[in-house]
Parts: structure tokens; C-alpha cells; sequence
């Protein structure tokens, strides 16, 4: 139980996994690109886990009501991590695009190829 | 204004970088650099002489108190940063107007120059920044607009070098942000001073070592640390020689800002290497990253490259400063931030006025250009001197401290690296000074001297390479200052 309990930490480190090893092992830019994104998203939902308590609501305080609510602060760093992750991949996806117009390939090997020969 | 001074040294270079794209010409864009660059040197100035002589400076942003509110945290140690990052930019940014006209296209100069701005404000934010995320925000500020700076060299290698860069820098700035998620679930608080007091009340348990952890390989990965320097010698060479020059100058600089604020200031220098022994890990990589890749620059035939491996094996000093985990050590790391960051700023200038009057750095470009561009070698010479640590020069002074600090301890090995690493360093500064002085000129065409535009910023910085190293009393000062905060010695 205590195990399953802990379900979206797994979640977060089977994605994270995942995205590491695609990042490293593929030799193509954009499924690199891919792994980071996936790597970088399994650590928003670390944070999104970290704040959220059961039955835990919007921390919005009623007069008169008791509210259970989660802990805002991980919501909004995260939405600051997302902003960063979208800059990152917009970046990195726009320098595949003049890689593959300067080397007319995205394949890692064989742009180490065509660098050799110089 | 004059309290507002710690926030607006930020913001102003932050609202100058939308300013330059907005002026859509090579020479005002400039111009909107040089002010950010300029002022934040003069405030940097204004903020290390405040804390010099009334101690910290804590800001609250929109009047909110720490630990809820964010916090901007000036001591000796980050005044000194943003001194190094603000002084290095109002240098090069003068510099950056002739050599990027001709680096880079200029439809795209006004867009280069907000990306060099906001670089510039992301590393002077991480030196300020009393809140851990707001670190690792402008840590990415500084990181993407490096990526795209990079990105701009001549050579096309500079994009697959950009690229590269920013897999690894990204991969380095996530683990940042899983070791501070990790502390905020331990502590529920993300403000510096607030986690340095809280850290210690946390059960022993894995989460804290583990952030640890995560923080130790993600701000290494940052500073280049061997053998996590992969990114930095292609993303030196091929990046635009401005950029070059400022990058290395400032950016591995911050990143070892943070490693001594992460590990000495938040989880203090008891829990770092008495509990984490961090030392036996830092240690022994600075060593290896001194001898190896001072060996790997001698066989360099790029000079960009090879100052780039030789950056490497500095890092390595500064490391081994910190790893000493003494007043003495600190104050020789600390040191050798401000001083590394005079020798190779002055060195990397130096090569690009030969990009710009002969188009290449490789060695085999610079056959004979002593005679032709006197001044410039006559610079890298004399910056090149410093490198190694001759007598007068900064790099001595360095490297007399990180001796003494390893004497301290009783550890005469490390006197013995420095004295290898020094000796390496004068083969590979030597093989430049041969080809540039000894032999015939291999090209077609003479080429003149660089302009001045171009000699002036490097020549402040190799006389400022001389003048502190022949007063090293003021440097020394603010660093062993700076080293006992850390410490948490009292004054």
C-alpha cells in the first residue's frame, strides 16, 4: 500500500528515466529534444505531487468555512518552470532548423561526419 | 533610487534588452548595451563600496519580507560577483561594436545585442538573488540567451556547438531544479537565509543528501567541472569572439558563485564536507582537470580552443581553492574568480582582433603576426604571462594563495599541481609566442594592426592584470572578507 501510495513519485521517475535515456541515446536532434522535454516535465509533476494534499482545494479562504487547500507555491514555480521549458525547446528546435539547413541533415553522426572532412 | 539600487541593477539591463531589438540598427542597439553594461558596472561599484563599509545589504521586492517574499541578498561574496560580471561587460561591450560588425550580419545585430543584455542581466540576477528558484530563473535567462549568442559564430559548427550546450546546460539546470524541490519539500521554503536555518532542524533522512546531490552535478555541469566540461571547448571556439570573451569570462564564474552559496552559505561548510565530504569528490576532479586539460591545450591548433581547454584546467585552480574548505583556500578561489576572469578576457580579446584583421585563430594564421599586429600580440603576451602566474601579475597572486592555503593544511601535492599546471601553462602560451614571433608569414597578404577600438578594451584589461597584481592588497582584501562570510567566521 504504502508503495502504490507513492504512484505519482513513480510516475515521476519512470518519466524521467525515460526522457534521460532517450536524451542519451538517440542520435537524432529532435527525438533529443523530445527526451528533454519529457525530462524536464517529470520534474513539473514532482513539484505539482509535492504541493497537493487529499481533498486539498483552490486556497481560496471563505469566512465562516474551514478549507483544506493545497499549497499553492509548487503550482506557480512549476508554471514558471513551464514557461522556461517551452523557451528551451523553442530554442533548441530552432537551432535543429539551421542545423538541418546547414548540414542538410539532423542525424548526429553524420553531421560528425561532414565536420571531420573539413 | 539609491535603496532601490540591488533590484534596479537587474532590472535596468532586463528593460534594456527589449529596447534593443526595438532600435533595429546595428549602432543604437549597441548604444542600449553599452548603457545597461555601464550601468550596472557603476552600480556594482556603488553596491560592493556600501557593503564594504556597512555590511549586508538585504532588498525586499514590492516590500514583501523574506522568507515569503523574494529577497535580493547583497554580502561580500556576491558584490564581488556582480563586480567581476559588471566590470568584464562594460570592457567587452565596447569592444563587441567593431568586432560583431564584423562577425555578424547586421540585420540580426540589434536581436544579438538583446540576447548579449539579457545574458548579462541573468548572470547579474543569479549573483544578487536571495530566493533558490529565482536562481534557477535567471540561470535560465542567461543559459538561453548564451545558447543563441553562441549560436551566431561564423562557422556553422557554432549552431552543433550551441546545440550541444544547450543539452547539457538544460540537463544541468533540471537537476538544479529537482535539489531545490526537494529542499522546499523538506523545509517549505525556498529564501537562502531562511533554508541555512532551516536545513539543519530536518530529520536525518535520504532527501536532503540526495538534493544534494542533485544540486552538486547540476551547478558542475554549469561550471565545466572535469569531466563535465564536454559543452565548453566547441562552444567557445565557434561562438562570436565578443561573446567568447565575455562568456568565459563571466558565465563559469557565476555558476562557481553558486556552488560556494549553494554549498557554504545554504547547507554550510560543516554539513558539505564533514557529512557530504564533498572535498574527496571536488578534489580530486580539480586535479585531474588541472593536468589533463592543460596537456589537452598544448595540442591544440585552434587558439580559441586551446584557451578553452587551458579555461578548463583554471576552473580546476578555483575548485581546489574550495575544496580546501579553508579561509585561506576560499579566499585563493574567490580570487582567482576576478583574476581568471582579467587574464582571459584579455587573452580572448587578443584573438579576436586577429579573427578580425586575419579572418582565423588558428595557429597557423598567426605565423608572423607579431611583427604585423605588435600590440595585439604584444597583449596576449603579456595576458598570457599572467596565465601562467608569473611575478606582478594577478595569476601569481592566485596562485601564491591556493599554494598557501594547500601548505596550511599540509598538503604539498597541491603546491606541486599548481607548479604543473603552471609549468603546462607556459608550453601552451609558449607554442602561440613561438608561431607569432619566430616564424615567417605563411599568407598571401600583410595585415595591419587591429583598430583601436578594438586594442583599448584589451589593453585595460592586460594593464588591470599588472595593476592588481602589483596591488593585490585590494582584491585580497575583499576576497578573504568574502571567504570569511562563507566560513561563517567571525570578523
Amino acid at each position: 500500500m504504502r508503495i502504490l501510495g507513492y504512484y505519482n513519485y513513480w510516475v515521476v521517475i519512470f518519466l524521467m528515466m525515460v526522457g534521460f535515456y532517450t536524451l542519451i541515446s538517440r542520435g537524432n536532434l529532435v527525438k533529443k529534444l523530445v527526451g528533454l522535454t519529457v525530462f524536464q516535465t517529470s520534474v513539473f509533476i514532482l513539484y505539482i505531487s509535492m504541493g497537493k494534499i487529499e481533498g486539498g482545494t483552490a486556497p481560496i479562504i471563505m469566512q465562516g468555512q474551514h478549507v483544506v487547500y493545497s499549497n499553492p507555491i509548487p503550482h506557480v514555480l512549476i508554471l514558471t518552470g513551464i514557461v522556461v521549458g517551452i523557451a528551451t525547446t523553442a530554442v533548441g528546435l530552432s537551432l535543429v532548423v539551421r542545423i538541418k539547413e546547414a548540414y542538410g541533415t539532423i542525424e548526429e553522426d553524420e553531421i560528425h561526419v561532414q565536420d571531420d572532412v573539413l | 533610487m539609491s535603496a532601490n539600487l540591488p533590484v534596479l541593477l537587474v532590472v535596468v539591463p532586463l528593460l534594456c534588452a527589449p529596447l534593443a531589438a526595438l532600435t533595429r540598427r546595428p549602432r543604437p542597439a549597441w548604444g542600449v548595451a553599452m548603457l545597461a553594461a555601464g550601468w550596472a558596472f557603476v552600480v556594482s561599484i556603488l553596491l560592493l563600496s556600501r557593503v564594504l563599509a556597512q555590511g549586508t545589504i538585504s532588498y525586499h521586492i514590492g516590500d514583501w519580507a523574506p522568507p515569503w517574499g523574494i529577497e535580493y541578498r547583497i554580502d561580500e561574496v556576491n558584490a564581488f560577483v556582480v563586480l567581476i560580471v559588471s566590470g568584464i561587460a562594460a570592457v567587452v561591450t565596447p569592444y563587441a561594436r567593431r568586432s560583431v560588425e564584423r562577425e555578424i550580419d547586421a540585420t540580426r545585430i540589434p536581436l544579438f545585442y538583446t540576447a548579449y543584455v539579457l545574458c548579462m542581466a541573468g548572470l547579474l540576477g543569479i549573483s544578487v538573488t536571495g530566493d533558490v528558484f529565482n536562481v534557477f530563473v535567471f540561470l535560465e535567462i542567461s543559459s538561453l540567451s548564451a545558447y543563441a549568442l553562441i549560436a551566431q559564430g561564423p562557422d556553422r559548427r557554432a549552431l552543433t556547438a550551441s546545440y550541444q550546450y544547450l543539452i547539457m546546460g538544460s540537463i544541468g539546470a533540471t537537476f538544479i531544479v529537482i535539489g531545490i524541490g526537494l529542499m522546499y519539500v523538506m523545509t517549505g521554503t525556498l529564501n537562502m537565509a531562511d533554508l541555512a536555518q532551516r536545513l539543519p532542524m530536518v530529520d536525518a533522512n535520504r532527501t536532503i543528501p540526495v538534493a544534494f546531490a542533485f544540486l552538486a552535478v547540476g551547478i558542475s555541469l554549469k561550471l565545466a567541472l572535469f569531466p563535465l566540461h564536454l559543452w565548453l571547448p566547441n562552444a567557445y571556439t565557434y561562438a562570436p569572439s565578443a561573446v567568447t570573451a565575455f562568456i568565459a569570462s563571466t558565465a563559469t564564474k557565476v555558476a562557481v558563485y553558486m556552488l560556494l552559496r549553494f554549498f557554504f552559505t545554504i547547507f554550510g561548510a560543516a554539513f558539505a564536507f564533514d557529512v557530504m565530504h564533498l572535498d574527496r569528490v571536488l578534489m580530486p576532479l580539480a586535479i585531474i582537470a588541472i593536468v589533463t586539460m592543460s596537456l589537452s591545450a598544448i595540442y591544440q591548433v585552434n587558439v580559441k580552443r586551446l584557451l578553452a581547454y587551458s579555461s578548463i584546467a583554471q576552473i580546476g585552480y578555483m575548485i581546489l581553492g574550495i575544496s580546501l574548505a579553508s579561509v585561506t583556500g576560499l579566499t585563493a578561489g574567490i580570487l582567482h574568480l576576478f583574476n581568471h576572469a582579467l587574464m582571459k578576457g584579455g587573452l580572448f580579446l587578443a584573438v579576436g582582433a586577429v579573427m578580425y584583421r586575419t579572418g582565423s585563430v588558428r595557429l597557423r594564421a598567426m605565423e608572423g603576426l607579431g611583427r604585423e599586429m605588435p600590440w595585439t600580440m604584444a597583449a596576449f603576451v603579456l595576458a598570457g604571462l599572467s596565465l601562467i602566474g608569473v611575478p606582478l601579475t594577478v595569476g601569481f597572486v592566485s596562485k601564491w594563495y591556493l599554494v598557501l592555503a594547500g601548505l596550511e593544511k599540509g598538503w604539498w601535492p597541491v603546491a606541486a599541481v599548481v607548479l604543473v599546471g603552471s609549468l603546462l601553462a607556459a608550453i601552451y602560451i609558449w607554442k602561440v609566442v613561438e608561431v607569432a614571433y619566430f616564424r615567417e608569414r605563411s599568407r598571401e597578404e600583410p595585415v595591419r594592426e587591429a583598430p583601436l577600438a578594438l586594442l583599448l578594451p584589451m589593453w585595460i584589461l592586460v594593464l588591470a592584470n599588472y595593476y592588481f597584481g602589483m596591488h593585490a592588497d585590494l582584491t585580497v582584501g575583499v576576497a578573504h572578507r568574502a571567504a570569511q562570510v562563507l566560513m561563517g567566521v567571525a570578523q
